[in-house]
């Protein structure tokens, strides 16, 4: 649609003034009466097996009310799975807290209950684990063929899965027939999602009644209800899960960790509420991480510089417990790893290795490393056959003409915007000029590189549990609106989009709809935000509902104001005839009709003004696009990368809020340069996290990051208000388009890098070694 | 452990508490006061969520026993406007420019800018990133919050125009 009186505007967030102001409720701002805090004991090794423990001075310590261990917990609530996965899903049984063996170091041996969070900790620091220390699995592609340290002994491998390759006879002959074939090795490190606040949660049980309640800091609320109703053997609608503000997640909120069930099961059996919120080390240490991905490509080039054909292997590590999957990446990675390009024949292969390390998380855009491996080969070919990059990129893209094209993967690539976002950001970016000025610099002996980058992204998967989802719409009895979805905004403004999607469709003033989230005995059953599915499914709901409820208020308007429903406008909180606005009907007067006079209502319609509407996307992929550029120098004597331009191309289709979109993006893009120049969660031989504090996990800072241009082309998805998901977008462009600068720059040096991040000290060692700069 | 005694100011409130000499500012802001708006997401003074201003000048209460701010004057980001709830022009800034999403740094950054600018009302674009370096943000990717810098301090520059 083209933008309306709310859809496509900026409207002010009004969700945003309590945030400023310091009156946002967080989760560690809730506090319960008679509320207990939880700390843990956790392994500082490895791989072993526990010895002894013991909890004797920890329980001696005035203020402690229990020391919880395996024995306690582990028998309450059995081995923990996500709704999503099932008990039946091919993955080692995750225990709540470590029982007869450790297997990476974090992993929770021990809960403290106290009166105070300080007393808590004193007590966990007296509480004596000995460890007979194993050899640790640390390195994924050594651990694949390691018969001799397992990660989980019973599984008999370190093989977490394998996806056999899909190659063929046809794939073959391509290569075979191939003018030139070019390889190449791309490894990102492990990350992590670091939201600003930890994850945390207030849990509560009541021995009364029964029923369980908790404030938790999640995306998925609905998950969180699901899973503390089945591992505390509560029914169902005895649970309540409540969030309010959530202070980011990218993917590490989705689903509950052991450590809040946990919490909750101490809870429980103590009889008291218990809090616990994680401290900055025990996130980034013992929450889970990502992206520690190797992936070999190969790419068949004919005599035109078209790439015909590629191989993949994909080698990715879960760790010793993945929360949700254990190859999170692999299905996406093959469906989506030959991009925006016309390449027909596809040999995909992945496999998963458990190692001695935290265990893999969903982190933004969880299947990126198709698009850093392969937009990084792409350069590597385009180099290979002496072709500018932009122009191999113009040649091998899919255009419009040949929509439906049918990726190799499987996927059919439609709707969407391939050549033109190449085109709009080369013209952003002024491409030709820039190399103009980069040749101009390489003569004065300064290093300037331009990386690009482009993919299409999965938003809005539709499929299982995230198919679909509701909203409830009501008008109250004073003609006020509320929605009720069961998202998990976490800084997504989701508050402000569906507001205007229900003001533009049902008809109201903007400041008369609140929405909410809050609570899962109120709010409809929900997948959460992930997968850059709101706008899509969310928004897909809140048009559906809010057409339905229009069509009763104008039949009761029409029935008050004597006229033909087909004939009632409805704007601003307000149904009138049309072409006479002084016969009209506020919304007031309609919901007081509905709810206090039914006499007043038309024969036959039901009193009450409420709407619900479930909503499942036409297809299973919901297709956005971006082309992303930035230019950067690299100092050939520190190694130091610094930004010139970034711009990005994007098409979501038409933006409910473009503010909010140029959000996403641009948080997205900025977690993606952490990735591709920062961030390191980087493991010693013997299985210790390197990174404990920010002073050594490297997150981007405000001095360091550009500004970023951004231009979008509109074209709409078969979703409803054609939609399309911009979460992820962000960060799976940047990597690789960061990489390709950086390698761009220092190319006249002969060097090259392909293991991420690109730090200072890489970039010396590549400059140095292809004999210096 | 030993308690002490401790007074101190709070957003214009005496404040007297017996407390642990290992409590933290932000802990004794945050449950002995009840001003949540002051937030942690480090603990180890790397992120600035915790920023608060003693005696005015911006400090990690995170990094500050709560004993050592004995006889100051603290303002919290609840406290640097007039009426509670009411945004300080900085505060605006953040809201009209998408300062935030998530909204769990702001705090930190809105106490920060807010001395920053007090000190220097006209400050240039590399004085405003060397400023903003001693916070972290997971969410927006600072573009906003560049831009809610600018927007202040050219609203501050016209009111002290306007004043004077
Ligand atoms: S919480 Fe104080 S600096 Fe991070
Ligand atoms: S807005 Fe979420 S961390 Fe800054």
């Amino acid at each position: 649609m083209t933008a309306g009186r709310y859809v496509g505007q900026s409207v002010a967030r009004r969700e945003h003034r309590p945030l400023v102001t310091g009156h946002g409720r967080y989760v560690d701002d809730v506090t319960v009466a008679g509320m207990a805090h939880a700390a843990f004991v956790r392994s500082d090794v490895a791989r072993g097996t526990i010895t002894a423990i013991d909890v004797e001075d920890a329980q001696a310590v005035p203020g402690v009310f229990a020391v919880y261990l395996a024995a306690d917990l582990n028998t309450v609530c059995g081995p923990i799975h996500s709704t999503l996965m099932g008990p039946n899903a091919p993955m080692p049984p995750m225990r709540a807290l470590a029982e007869g063996d450790v297997r990476f170091v974090g992993e929770p041996v021990a809960v403290v209950v106290a009166e105070s969070r300080a007393v808590a900790e004193d007590a966990a620091e007296m509480v004596v684990v000995e460890v007979a220390a194993l050899p640790a699995v640390v390195d994924p592609v050594a651990a694949l063929t390691d018969t001799e340290n397992l990660v989980h002994p019973e599984k008999g491998t370190n093989v977490a899965q394998a996806m056999p390759d899909t190659g063929g006879p046809d794939v073959d002959a391509a290569f075979a027939g191939a003018a030139q074939v070019v390889t190449g090795r791309f490894a990102q490190s492990r990350g992590t999602n670091v939201p600003m606040e930890p994850r945390g949660l207030v849990a509560s049980w009541e021995p009364g009644t029964g029923e369980f309640t908790a404030h938790v800091s999640s995306q998925n609320p609905h998950e969180y209800h699901a899973h503390f109703a089945r591992v505390l053997g509560i029914d169902h609608h005895r649970v309540r899960v409540l969030t309010d503000q959530v202070g980011g997640g990218f993917g590490q909120k989705v689903f509950v960790s052991r450590d809040e069930t946990c919490v909750a099961v101490a809870a429980k059996l103590l009889g008291r509420p218990v809090k616990w919120i994680e401290d900055r080390r025990e996130n980034l240490i013992a929450a889970n991480q990502a992206r520690n991905e190797i992936v070999d490509l190969e790419v068949a080039v004919d005599d035109d510089g078209a790439m015909v054909a590629m191989k993949a292997r994909h080698v990715e590590d879960v760790g010793a417990y993945a929360i949700n999957s254990h190859a999170s990446a692999s299905g996406s990675m093959s469906n989506f790893i030959t991009g925006p390009y016309r390449i027909g024949h596809l040999g995909f292969s992945s496999t998963s290795a458990y190692t001695n390390t935290v265990g893999r998380a969903a982190y933004r855009g969880p299947w990126l490393m198709e698009t850093t491996a392969r937009e990084q080969m792409v350069d590597r070919v385009a180099r290979a056959i002496g072709m500018d990059p932009l122009e191999f990129r113009r040649r091998n893209t899919v255009t419009a003409a040949e929509f439906p094209f049918s990726m190799p993967g499987g996927v059919p690539i439609d709707r969407v915007s391939l050549t033109e976002v190449l085109d709009q950001a080369a013209e952003m970016m002024d491409y030709d000029g820039f190399r103009v000025r980069q040749a101009a610099a390489l003569s004065e002996g300064r290093h300037l590189g331009l990386g690009i980058s482009a993919y299409i992204e999965p938003s809005g998967i539709a499929f299982g549990a995230l198919a679909t989802e509701q909203a409830n719409i009501r008008i109250d009895a004073a003609g006020k609106v509320r929605i009720m979805m069961g998202s998990g905004d976490h800084g997504q403004n989701t508050a402000t989009t569906m507001r205007q999607l229900v003001a533009e469709y049902l008809g109201c003033d903007i400041d008369d709809v609140t929405y909410s989230q809050h609570d899962t005995t109120a709010t409809p059953h929900g997948s959460g935000t992930a997968g850059s599915r709101t706008a899509v499914i969310f928004g897909g709901a809140a048009i559906g509902a809010s057409k339905r409820l229009r069509e009763k208020v104008a039949e009761i308007a029409a029935h008050l104001l004597e006229a033909s429903p087909d004939d009632i406008e409805i704007v601003g909180s307000e149904a009138f005839v049309a072409g006479t606005p002084s016969r009209s009907v506020g919304f007031a007067e309609i919901a007081a009709a509905a709810y206090l006079a039914p006499d007043r209502l038309p024969p036959g319609v039901e009193p009450g003004l409420e709407a619900v509407h479930r909503y499942r996307p036409p297809s299973l992929f919901t297709l956005s696009n971006s082309c992303h550029m930035c230019t950067v120098e690299v100092d050939a004597a520190t190694g130091m990368v610094t930004f010139d331009r970034y711009v990005v191309s994007e098409d979501c289709g038409p933006m409910i809020n473009p503010t909010v979109v140029e959000g996403q993006i641009v948080g997205g893009v900025v977690q993606g340069i952490g990735t591709a120049l920062y961030e390191n969660m980087a493991y010693d031989p013997d299985g210790n996290p390197l990174a404990s504090t920010f002073l050594d996990y490297v997150l981007p800072g405000a001095a360091e990051m550009p500004e970023i241009e951004i231009g979008h082309i509109e074209s709409p998805s078969a979703s409803e208000g054609g939609f399309k998901g911009v979460g992820e977008g962000g960060t799976i462009g940047a990597i690789a388009c960061v990489a390709n600068a950086v390698n761009d720059a220092i190319a006249p040096l002969g060097a090259h890098i392909d293991r991420l991040p690109m730090g200072p000290s890489e970039v010396l060692a590549a400059i140095d070694s292809a004999g210096g700069a | 452990m030993n308690e002490i005694p401790v007074t101190m100011t709070v957003n214009g409130e005496d404040r007297a508490a017996t407390i642990e000499p290992r409590l933290t500012l932000a802990d004794y802001l945050r449950s002995e006061c009840g001003l949540t708006g002051t937030h942690l997401a480090c603990e180890h003074g790397a992120c600035g969520a915790c920023t608060v201003l003693v005696d005015g000048a911006a400090q990690r209460s995170c990094l500050v026993f709560a004993v050592q701010a004995q006889g100051a004057e603290i303002t919290t980001v609840e406290g640097l406007a007039e009426a509670p709830g009411e945004p300080t022009a900085v505060q605006r800034a953040f809201e009209d420019c998408y300062g935030l999403q998530c909204g769990f740094c702001t705090p930190g950054f809105v106490v920060s800018v807010t001395a920053f600018l007090r000190d220097n009302p006209e400050p240039d674009d590399r004085e405003i990133r060397e400023a903003l370096s001693g916070n972290l943000c997971r969410c927006t990717g600072y573009g906003g919050i560049y831009a809610a810098v600018r927007q202040a301090a050219a609203e501050l520059a016209e009111a002290q125009g306007g004043a004077s």
